[in-house]
Formats: C-alpha cells, structure tokens, sequence
C-alpha cells in the first residue's frame, strides 16, 4: 500500500518501512524552535540540548522589546541560548518572524520533522518538510529530540486549472476555506498536488502551508521542485531527502479546487472561513482604518514588491494608517536594496522593524474600538490585533494595498 | 495522577473557538492584569468567565475547539476557571496535545452537542470514552485514549513532567552519553 508525503516523512524519522493513520511513532525531529528558558531543564538536571545545532533561538513577536517585562524576557532567551550553548541564537537586526528566519538560514530541507512552538509551524511545508506545531511539550523535544506524533490520516487539495495573475496562494486559501470550512483538516495531513501548486512561487505555496493550520492541518505539505531549491540551494544544512506521495497514497478524502476562475478573496470577520470574492462586498464600501502588511503569510519580498507596484505615484487614503513590517531583517535588507521602501513610504505608509508586528495583537499597530484592519496576516479572530471590538479582515498584500489607497476594501485589479 | 472520571454542570459553545478568545492577547501579552484577566476571556460571552463559570463546570463544543495560536489556552481554562474538563465534537491538534500535556481532560465526542443542553449535568470517563447526560438518562460514547498510547499515559500520568522523568529512567544513555561527553 502506497504512502502519502506526511507518511514517508513520519516512516522515516521512526525508523519504519510503512506507517499507517492513526498509529502512534516516536520520531526524530530535524529542528526546533525556541522562545524563552526552559524551566525543566534545570530542574531535572539536564545539562545540554538533544543537538546545538538543532535548536534555534529568535525573539520574535516583541523585537525590539517594548517594555521592560518583555526586555527581560529577552535577555532570558539570550541567556539560556547562551548557556546550552545554542549556536543559532539572533539578535535583533538580524531577526526575523522565526518561520521565515529559519528557512532563511537554511534549517528547513525537504523531508524534515520540523516541530517547533507557533501554531504557524505548518508553513515548513513549502519546502517539502513535515512542519507541525507543538507548545506545552517543547522541553520534551529540546531534551530528548523526539516526540510522539500520531500519524494523521491525509487529504488532498488537487490545485487545478491556471491561476490568474492577479491571484496569489492567499487567495486560493481563502478559497479552500470559505468552501470547505476551517475545520476541513484538522488533525490530518493537508497535500498540495496538481498544476496550480507548481504554478505557484515558493512565497505563495508558504502562505498556503502558513494557514494550513487555518484549516485544522497538522502539517500542509508541497513537493519541491526547481523552485524550492533555488531558494534552498546555497542555504539547506542537511542533505534534502524529498518526498511525492506514491500513486496508491490512501487520501481520506480529496477535493479539486479550479482556481482558473478565482477572484481576489477576501475574509470578514470573525474566522477565516468568512471570505468572498472583493468585488462582492466592494460595494458596501466598508471602511478601512488600518492596513497591515505583514506576518508570516504575507510579509516577503514579493509581497511588498507587490504593494510597492500599486502604490507607485500613488498615496495611501488620507483616513488609513498604512503598516508595513517585513517577515526578516534579510527581508528588510532586500527590500530597502530594491528602493521599496522608498516607494512605500513616499505613499504614505509606515515601514517599521522586522517580526510578527500587530498579527498577534502585541505592538506595532494594535486596534481600537469599532476599527477595522485590513491584513495581509492569517487569522481574524475576534480579538486577534487588538480590542475585541475591533474587526480584522484578511486578503491578499495587493487586496491590502488596494485597499489603502481607497480607504475601503477593494479589489486590486484596477492598479493591476 | 488526572482523575479521569469528572462530573459538572454544562456550558456550550459553538464552532472554532479560537485561542484568540480563551486567551486574549491582552491576557497573553500582559495588558490586564488581576481581576481583569477573567473579564478578558471569551469576549463573544461576556460575563461568562468573570460571573457565570464556576469551578468543576464542563464545556461542551462543536468542532474545531481551540483552534489558532499557540497559547497555553488550556489552563485558563483550568487554571483560572476551573474547567474540570472540555468534550467536543473535535479540537484543534495543538488545542488537544497542550491538554493532555498538562492531564487536563479533553475528549472528542462526535454527537455530543446534540446529546447536551447547556446546564445539563453530565459524566466524562476519559478512560472508557462514555459521556453519561445525568440530567436526561442518556449515554454517547467519544473516542477514547488508548491506555498505553501516548495521549493515553500523558492523561493518565498528570501531565508531560511525570511522562518525562519515565522517559529519561527508560533512556539512562541520553544523561549517561552527556556525562560522557563532558568528561
């Protein structure tokens, strides 16, 4: 019986020929990720992690620190980074959302168990790697460089069609989530598969692996191709060891989403699955207060580039803030080198420093009362960037961008 | 030790509950503080948390249960609350691996939102998967942990410190090959 990608992922990291769902394994994780000191650790009288160079260390969603409680938090990570001697600690300036900074420094190849605290630990799926998220059980992972996984059964999203070239991976999302419900996939093995997914650029499949967790997915996985290793090469510290479903793969279910006809989409609050095509709400002119660029979903390059394009010569509404932060200082570094900045800042918009800027409802940009944001960010629950009476509406960074220059939600296409 | 056996008075909610409302980022972040942290959560109930919820109470809920961030939105639930446990058509994975990490009863119960009216009464044996509707007589049966899985023996053991101080006496090589290695 063939095996699906999250199968031949989880079989060879437990040391098994064939696994099937449901069973439970002890697999070896590739990477993870950690955020502050490990309290265990010390208790139990563990002296060292499970491999220094598996364990990596960013402060990402208050960089730089906004308070001295988070300040101290800080030092706290630097601190117990220093002491375990963990070799991939970044300091701010050279930090960045972890989901991106990691790739970035090359701890993702294709075939990887990566687990690691952020519910957005999916999007190591792109890159052909099983990505999933873990919390209360990072000291387990940290010390014994294991963990219990059960295999979850798989479903597949056959991309087909052509993708017009004004829709992006977020698009698609919004798509899948509003026709299938944000609890399609939950605790199952989401796969990518058919024309669109390698139509798609690597930023677009990371967003789509980004909020497979949108949809419950443990892990949203893509096959790597040429495009994946163009951004991999030069950067991957492991051998990849790809992974395609076998042709029997055993799918739970499979779904087909034609995505030749797609349209800008757009998400209303509160929940994911509450998108619609722009175009049919553009005219109830609903007012923009903020428009935010940025999160792991949609804050790289080819995102901002996107936005740079359509703000050129123009200006953000006189009403809206517009908020632009970055996924990563290589991100900033490469943006503020293309003159994007230039651009987004000569429209009116704010730049600021690189992380989870307002998605998570720390700093940089949270919401009052009765506002409404614009995001190119994954999630809009109530409460999410701010009060919680507040609205949060997600789309693409050329929806976002659009947006802020009309001050209402609208579709990208006549700056396209 | 969980006691795998809890009985309590029913409150229900809906579809995705995300993390977002159990634990707000105010609450997260450090934004309120006291008596204000119980007023923050469940913003799409309020007064719920603050006047309504008591200790030993269960939540019943549809699917996708804790679902968004990863936040230890579990023990709110327990730790501020008092939840003795949550049964729901199903939960989001982090939601149901971060509860069994801390042995804090959560249990998949396809069928449960119809069985249930909010206030009934109700028994969940987390060992055998049975859900007893005290109130109406009536019995629907969840999908119980296995005993020697994982999830299981997490549940069972209190939470992931015990489950790892087995492990490490299971692995005697992991501390011993350190020891060697510092030497």
């Amino acid at each position: 019986m063939g095996m699906t990608m999250a199968e031949k992922i989880l079989a060879s990291r437990s040391g098994k020929s064939v696994v099937a769902p449901g069973e439970y394994v002890w697999a070896k994780v590739d990477g993870t990720g950690v955020f502050g000191p490990i309290p265990m650790m010390e208790e139990l009288g563990i002296e060292q992690v499970y491999d220094t160079a598996r364990v990596y260390a960013v402060d990402d969603h208050f960089a730089p620190s906004p308070t001295v409680e988070r300040a101290n938090a800080h030092k706290a990570l630097k601190d117990f980074a220093t002491k375990y001697g963990i070799e991939n600690y970044f300091e701010y300036g050279r930090h960045g959302i972890l989901h991106q900074v990691f790739p970035e420094h090359g701890y993702v190849s294709p075939g990887d168990l990566i687990v690691s605290v952020d519910s957005h630990s999916t999007s190591y799926g792109c890159f052909n790697a099983m990505g999933a998220p873990i919390m209360e059980e990072l000291s387990f992972v940290v010390i014994t460089g294991q963990l219990w996984m059960r295999v979850p059964p798989s479903i597949k999203f056959t991309l087909a069609g052509t993708l017009p070239a004004y829709c992006v991976g977020k698009d698609v999302m919004l798509k899948i989530a509003a026709d299938y419900g944000t609890d399609v996939a939950v605790y199952k093995s989401v796969e990518f598969l058919g024309p669109v997914a390698a139509q798609l650029s690597l930023g677009s499949r990371f967003t789509m692996s980004n909020m497979g967790v949108e949809i419950g997915a443990k892990c949203a996985i893509f096959e790597a191709d040429d495009k994946t290793y163009e951004f991999l090469e030069g950067r991957m510290k492991r051998e990849p060891q790809p992974v395609s479903p076998d042709p029997d793969a055993r799918y739970e279910a499979e779904y087909t989403v034609d995505c030749t006809n797609l349209e800008p989409m757009v998400a209303l609050p509160h929940d994911p699955s509450n998108s619609h095509p722009v175009a049919a709400v553009e005219s109830e002119r609903l007012r923009v207060d903020q428009a935010f660029l940025g999160s792991c979903t949609n804050a790289r390059v080819e995102d901002i580039a996107v936005a740079a394009k359509i703000l050129q010569g123009r200006q953000v509404h006189p009403d809206v803030r517009m908020i632009v932060t970055p996924a990563s200082s290589e991100v900033w570094h490469e943006c503020a080198r293309l003159g994007y900045w230039e651009v987004l800042s000569a429209a009116g918009a704010m730049i600021t420093n690189p992380g989870c800027g307002a998605c998570p409802g720390g700093h940089l940009g949270l919401l009052a009362d009765q506002e409404r944001c614009i995001s190119s960010s994954n999630r809009n629950f109530q409460g999410r960037m701010g009060s919680p009476l507040a609205e949060v509406c997600l789309a693409s960074p050329a929806t976002v961008a659009a947006s802020a220059i009309k001050g209402y939600i609208a579709d990208p296409r006549e700056f396209m | 030790m969980t006691n795998l056996v809890v009985r309590g008075r029913t409150w229900k909610f809906g579809k995705n509950i995300s993390t977002d409302l159990i634990m707000p980022g105010a609450i997260l972040w450090g934004h309120v503080r006291g008596e204000g942290r119980k007023a923050a959560i469940m913003p799409n109930r309020p007064g719920w948390a603050a006047s309504e919820v008591r200790p030993g109470d269960i939540i019943v809920a549809d699917t996708n249960f804790g679902c968004g961030s990863s936040r230890p939105a579990p023990r709110i639930l327990r730790e501020e609350l008092g939840v003795a446990a949550v049964v729901a058509e199903s939960f989001s994975r982090l939601f149901q691996r971060n509860a069994v990490n801390i042995g804090f009863p959560v249990l998949i119960c396809p069928g449960i939102v119809a069985a249930v009216e909010e206030g009934d009464e109700i028994e969940v044996n987390v060992d055998t998967g049975v859900v007893r509707n005290l109130t109406r007589g009536t019995e629907i049966r969840g999908e119980a942990y296995p005993p020697d899985s994982p999830p299981g023996q997490l549940l069972r053991m209190g939470g992931l410190r015990p489950f790892l101080e087995r492990w490490l006496e299971e692995h005697p090589e992991v501390k011993a090959k350190r020891e060697a290695a510092r030497r």
